[in-house]
């Protein structure tokens, strides 16, 4: 299907009025109030109305050359599915969105469009760009509130006869196996967690990614035949080698992530109240402590919280310390807010709600009384010259050490890759760093094995894992189908 | 779902059940252990395996009522079905024939002693098993390793309901002292573990432990289960659950198995004012 839309300025097909793009403001995203939404787990950001999503859409320009599909790192076809929404036309749009992008009501809450389409757009050169994103979400959610019999299912192409297994069910996992099975393998995803959708569950809170739409969208890949098998260890409930010999799978994809926390090495780390945020996040959203005692699982809520760290992570987990009900929560970082990674808008919505920067800081010993933490020393810190990531580097400042009074302490510093999988796979080529070597297209060393996702890159975003578990679903098709030539 | 086809209960609050399930079974070694949720909103939490059968697809596991989830469990029945279990995880125990080799269990712990001797008998080990718990109807499993081929059993209990009065580490220093041991395995409470190493460490006996910090994932994906080991911090669940003895500290151990305690002890309270068996 290639949807031909006029072009602003450009005279369209005759069965279509012309395009004239509006010049109203970029339309806002409709939010509960900072002071309600820190109270409880619902979502913040409610989404557009039909009439918000068509206004936005009507700012579009249509351009002739979309530099905005450019800047997706699955390249959808923007311009597209915004010219749907233009005409009303919600499923054509869906499908759009679809064909490249099997989980767009997850993508449209948490990718960072403001530094990917949005920035690549022609409006955002004198003003603000269209709200592509929350166009893309609109779509989504559009999608999973039909019927199921109505809702869009890609096309899936005659059997081959093939079965794939892939490791992991966090985005890169899920997209390599939605491409797979459209190319008509079988497909079958193993998860060492109970739940399916890695970070996507266990990570970024309800409050932003509510797990409803989650299972929704996974649902949907389970509708196209994809199986997925959890309580499942790749590397301790089967190895790599067994999925390929005794199990019989054709090819593998592994998108583990990058699921091993990094702690500060501090004294007083092991205190009662320290958390990675892996830890708490998990134990919040995955385990649903926050209903404890509801549910089994409880997790610390602390008065005066401290988080370390500056990107979503950090967001997330102060965000979620404030929603159990900590009196105060603070941000510890050690740069300042502009080499932040963290999305702009999570900043925002953090600083909204409460959530204290503590600038130019580092952590440098948590203090405790019987075990359980009672402070936080840190240190002062400067920019210096620009390091490696050519972000300006912190140094510390001589004899500024102070205390933070804290009883929790969340350290949302980074993940590496988990040693797992690996460990029992010794042949699988790693960098120095354990994550996995692949070439352009996902290949490892072994053949017929793929990785993608944060297991090669390191931690990254969810638009990236499902470019690369994409990417790889494609060079896996063509390596099977050369084996079958083989054969 | 997970199905239950074995319980059996060696003593007021501890238990023995077997679960199906053929693909954790085919992996499982002694020293290691599984992951279990009971229920959709269940915690996930630890066991370690006391028997299994590749080819009958069971595990079995021996636990103590101590909390909720261990309470809600003693109330499933065969026939019931578990939410999930997930495995084998961790480090086998590490096995070979080192000689002559002292097996600790005290209390539940001896479940997980049991698959150890086992096999450090199959091994070739010239092995000798302390059996201990606070009293005689707490001491589980003594018929079954005295069907072991074992050097000797040797039980203790607190009160001298059965067997030695007295602690653990009372045979063991008498082992140690005599030199009839070149290695020592204690598995059992923290508090337990940190004095037979304490112990063997006295007469130069290398003790390894099994530790039981608190777990969330079991993949070593959240550092729940750090522990401080010669100085560095590991992930119990990944990195263990065996350790030297001498290197480990237990006072933290200890600390960090205490974090929850009153949440815990809330939850518990909780769950058996609906229930039937604590009335
Ligand atoms: C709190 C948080 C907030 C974030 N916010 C954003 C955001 O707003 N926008 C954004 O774009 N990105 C965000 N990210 C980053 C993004 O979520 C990740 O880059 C992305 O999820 C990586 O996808 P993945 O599929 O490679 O790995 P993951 O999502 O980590 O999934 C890997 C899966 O593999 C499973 N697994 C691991 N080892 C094994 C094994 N041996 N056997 C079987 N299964 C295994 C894991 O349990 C997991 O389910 C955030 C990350 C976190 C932690
Ligand atoms: C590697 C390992 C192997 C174990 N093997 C056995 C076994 O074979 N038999 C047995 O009876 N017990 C075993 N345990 C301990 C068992 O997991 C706990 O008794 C159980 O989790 C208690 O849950 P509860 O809800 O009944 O009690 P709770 O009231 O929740 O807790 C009671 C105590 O159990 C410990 N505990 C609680 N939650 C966890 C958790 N998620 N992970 C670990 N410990 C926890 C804490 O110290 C706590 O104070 C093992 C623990 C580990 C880490
Ligand atoms: S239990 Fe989570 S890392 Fe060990």
């Amino acid at each position: 299907m290639s949807p031909v839309e006029p072009d602003a300025g450009a005279a369209g097909p005759a069965e279509k009025p012309r395009h004239r793009p509006s010049r109203a403001p970029r339309t806002p995203m409709p939010e509960r109030g900072a002071a309600e939404r820190a109270q409880d787990f619902d979502e913040v950001a409610l989404g557009y109305t039909e009439e918000m999503a068509r206004a936005e859409a009507a700012r579009c320009l249509q351009c002739r050359n979309a530099t905005c599909i450019e800047g997706c790192p699955v390249n959808i076809d923007i311009k597209s599915f915004i010219g749907h929404i233009i005409d009303g036309e919600y499923e054509k749009g869906v499908a759009v969105l679809k064909e490249r992008n099997a989980l767009p009501a997850m993508c449209g809450r948490v990718c960072p469009q403001e530094e990917q389409c949005e920035i690549a757009c022609v409006l955002a050169k004198k003003g603000e760009p269209v709200a592509i994103g929350r166009l893309e979400r609109w779509l989504g959610d559009f999608d999973l509130a039909c019927e199921l019999e109505k809702r869009c299912v890609p096309e899936i192409a005659e059997p081959t006869g093939f079965r794939c297994a892939i490791v992991g069910s966090g985005p890169a996992g899920l997209a390599c196996a939605g491409e797979l099975v459209r190319l008509g393998h079988k497909v079958t995803i193993f998860e060492s967690l109970h739940a399916p959708g890695g970070v996507l569950t266990y990570g970024i809170p309800e409050f932003r990614l509510p797990k409803a739409i989650v299972e929704a969208e996974i649902f949907m890949l389970t509708e196209m035949g994809v199986e997925i098998v959890t309580d499942a260890v790749i590397g301790a409930t089967y190895t790599l080698d067994e999925l390929m010999t005794e199990e019989g799978y054709d090819a593998v994809f592994i998108g583990s992530g990058a699921g091993l926390p990094v702690f500060l090495g501090v004294p007083g780390e092991n205190l009662n109240g320290v958390y990675s945020a892996n830890e708490f996040l998990t134990r919040v959203n995955l385990m649903g402590a926050y209903e404890f005692p509801k549910s089994d699982t409880p997790v610390a809520r602390g008065r005066k919280v401290a988080v370390i760290g500056g990107g979503n992570v950090a967001m997330d987990s102060a965000r979620t310390a404030l929603r159990l009900g900590a009196e105060e929560v603070f941000l510890v970082y050690r740069r300042t807010e502009d080499e932040m990674p963290a999305r702009r808008e999570e900043v925002h919505h953090a600083r909204e709600e409460g959530v204290e920067f503590k600038m130019l800081c580092s952590p440098s010993e948590i203090l405790g009384r019987d075990g359980f933490v009672t402070g936080l020393v840190a240190t002062r810190m400067a920019l210096g010259e620009p390091d490696d990531s050519g972000r300006r580097a912190p140094v510390c400042v001589m004899d500024s050490e102070f205390e933070i009074d804290c009883d929790i302490v969340i350290v949302a510093v980074g993940t590496r890759a988990n040693p797992l999988l690996a460990q029992a796979a010794p042949d699988l080529e790693r960098s120095s760093r354990g994550y996995v070597l692949t070439d352009d297209e996902g290949a490892t060393n072994i053949p017929g094995v793929f990785a993608g996702g944060d297991i090669v890159t390191g931690a990254a975003t969810v638009i990236l894992a499902m470019g690369a578990g994409k990417t790889s679903a494609h060079a896996m098709d063509r390596w099977l189908a050369g084996r079958s030539r083989a054969v | 779902m997970f199905e239950i086809v074995h319980k059996r209960q060696l003593s007021e609050a501890v238990f023995e059940m077997g679960v199906r399930a053929p693909r954790v079974a085919r992996k499982a070694r002694a020293g290691q252990f599984f992951i279990m949720r009971t229920t959709d909103r269940g915690e996930r939490v630890p066991f370690t395996f006391s028997d299994w059968s590749a080819e009958g697809g069971w595990i079995r596991f021996i636990f103590m009522r101590v909390g909720k989830t261990t309470h809600e469990l003693s109330h499933f029945e065969v026939g019931d079905s578990v939410a999930d279990v997930v495995g084998p995880l961790g480090i086998p125990t590490h096995v070979e024939d080192v000689g002559r080799i002292a097996v600790i269990g005290g209390g539940v712990g001896a479940a997980v002693a049991y698959p150890v001797a086992r096999a450090m008998a199959d091994a070739g080990n010239e092995v000798t098993v302390v059996l201990g718990a606070r009293n005689e109807d707490l001491l589980i499993l003594r018929e079954e390793f005295e069907a072991l081929p074992l050097k000797e059993l040797l039980v203790v209990t607190d009160d001298g309901s059965a067997g030695e009065k007295g602690l653990v580490t009372a045979p063991l220093k008498r082992l140690a002292e005599a030199g009839e041991i070149d290695h020592a395995m204690a598995i059992g409470p923290a508090i337990m573990m940190k004095f037979c190493a304490a112990t063997a460490k006295e007469h130069d006996v290398p003790c390894v432990v099994s530790l039981n910090p608190i777990m969330v994932d079991g993949t070593g994906m959240c550092g729940a289960c750090r522990v401080s080991v010669g100085g560095e911090t590991k992930f119990g669940c990944v990195d263990g659950p065996d350790f030297d003895g001498w290197e480990v500290d237990f006072e933290e151990l200890m600390s960090r198995q205490r974090v929850y305690v009153d949440d815990e002890r809330a939850a518990d309270a909780d769950y058996s004012r609906g229930c039937s068996c604590h009335q």
